[in-house]
């Protein structure tokens, strides 16, 4: 039976892994060799390597970092942050990530999405997607340029909306990072992410929120997800893989042991 | 240990010559006809649409080279579903190095692309398959598949049964990443370095 995956997220900036709190105030957490070989023996499914630098400065961004992952590292990963262009892709492909993932540069151009699909299959395609509950409007709104606060800005796109879009586009799996969840630990935003699942054909990875275990058998319990990213609670140890997928287990989800 | 993975132009030949690095082996990537069938073994990774896949090989005039092989070959992902006789994937003849076709999953409303670590079922006695049981989990990335045929070395289940690995004379596959499916994957990688015709 087909695995729910457990998701580490190493937020990568100057070619340090860092962690902020509702995307700011970033504090340096370590180097990523050692960080994702960590995090590959302890049991994580898959990693994602975000380069938060790279959207919101505009400056060519070193990826060497890339290859010395792939060389250690024995379960797939995908890189995002920066990748503009179906030559960007390729290059971080060709260094030995699995998939590659976008976020504001395909805001800015969708068609983006189509072309990386005819280059690389579906299957390489993640689509990144920020999303804001706008308390005053009600409604689910998507950001962009995240990474950097002076120049974080809402979309005209409603969540619902660019979900939608992204599908018809090509995308093979969506990540839906819950902006107002990020980094304080409250638990995944359960409504948002089952509202999403019921038009989200491809995967779905839950992003945002966690703070306990039981945070994790919610998500995958209550909204269906594919797979659960989480930063902070491993980077801070606060949740050690290896017992959060024994108690996984214990509560009935299909988990790789 | 001559190896030598094809370099088809597909992405994830880096994952594989670091896979086989990680087990001692210094793999040669070329696409050299001369070079490959001088090889004791060879790899043929994949990554991408069948239809590219074939046109690049075409290209590099390997598609005679990688059918007159006699010794171990083994294609991982696409570069498995390429030893079939045909894909739909691009609609496209293949190698022919073993029976079968690459259909659309038909995964019973279960979402596609199938994406993460799934579970084997029906290993076969094949050197490749040594050490494996049914709780082992690999990592798949996948849209088309083989079906189930007398050729299947194990099979995996997503909605329906498909061919997980398959194997005929020299020449093999998997479905799944063994490069980027942890200890098990490289299970597989060593059976393969082992394997003796």
């Amino acid at each position: 039976m087909l695995a729910k995956r457990l998701i580490p997220c190493l937020d990568v900036r100057d070619g340090k892994v860092v962690k902020g709190v509702q995307f700011r105030n970033h504090e340096i957490i370590g180097d990523i060799v050692p960080l994702a070989q960590r995090y590959a023996q302890a049991g994580a499914d898959e990693l994602v390597f975000y380069d938060i630098t790279a959207s919101s400065d505009g400056r060519v961004v070193d990826k060497s970092w890339v290859r010395r992952i792939a060389e250690v590292i024995d379960i797939p990963f995908c890189v995002a942050g920066g990748i503009k262009t179906v030559a960007d892709a390729g290059k971080i492909l060709e260094m030995g990530a699995d998939k590659i993932s976008v976020n504001s540069p395909a805001l800015a151009r969708p068609e983006l999405i189509n072309e990386l699909n005819h280059h690389f299959g579906q299957q390489c395609v993640v689509v990144g997607i920020d999303s804001f509950f706008d308390v005053a409007s009600g409604q689910y709104q998507v950001y962009q340029f995240t990474g950097d606060e002076s120049r974080t800005q809402k979309t005209q796109w409603l969540t619902r909306d660019w979900v939608a879009e992204v599908l018809k586009r090509g995308a093979g799996e969506i990540v839906l990072n819950c902006m107002n969840q990020d980094g304080v630990r409250q638990g995944y935003d359960i409504a948002q992410l089952r509202s999403i699942r019921d038009i989200c054909t491809v995967p779905l990875i839950a992003s945002g929120g966690a703070g306990t275990m039981a945070h994790f058998t919610d998500v995958f319990n209550q909204a269906d997800v594919d797979g659960a990213l989480a930063a902070s609670v491993f980077h801070k140890g606060i949740i050690e893989i290896a017992a959060l997928k024994a108690k996984l287990i214990a509560d009935g989800i299909s988990i790789r042991p | 240990m001559q190896l030598v993975i094809v370099d088809t132009g597909c992405a994830n030949i880096s994952s594989v010559y670091f896979a086989f690095k990680r087990l001692g082996v210094d793999a040669t990537i070329s696409r050299d006809a001369k070079l490959i069938k001088a090889a004791d073994k060879v790899l043929l990774p994949g990554v991408g649409t069948a239809h590219n896949a074939m046109a690049k090989l075409q290209q590099a005039e390997l598609i005679d080279t990688l059918q007159s092989l006699q010794q171990p070959l083994l294609g991982i992902c696409l570069g498995m579903q390429l030893l079939t006789g045909h894909s739909m994937e691009g609609n496209v003849a293949c190698l022919n190095l073993i029976p079968g076709e690459v259909l659309p999953m038909q995964s019973a409303g279960l979402r596609l692309p199938h994406m993460g670590w799934n579970t084997l079922k029906n290993i076969g006695n094949h050197a490749l398959m040594r050490g494996f049981t049914e709780t082992d989990y690999v990592y798949f990335v996948h849209s088309f598949a083989v079906a189930s045929s007398r050729y299947s070395l194990a099979l995996c289940h997503y909605g329906s049964d498909f061919a997980a690995v398959i194997g005929k004379d020299n020449v093999a596959g998997a479905q799944f990443h063994p490069e980027r499916s942890g200890k098990t994957g490289a299970r597989l990688l060593q059976n393969f370095l082992e394997w003796q015709l």
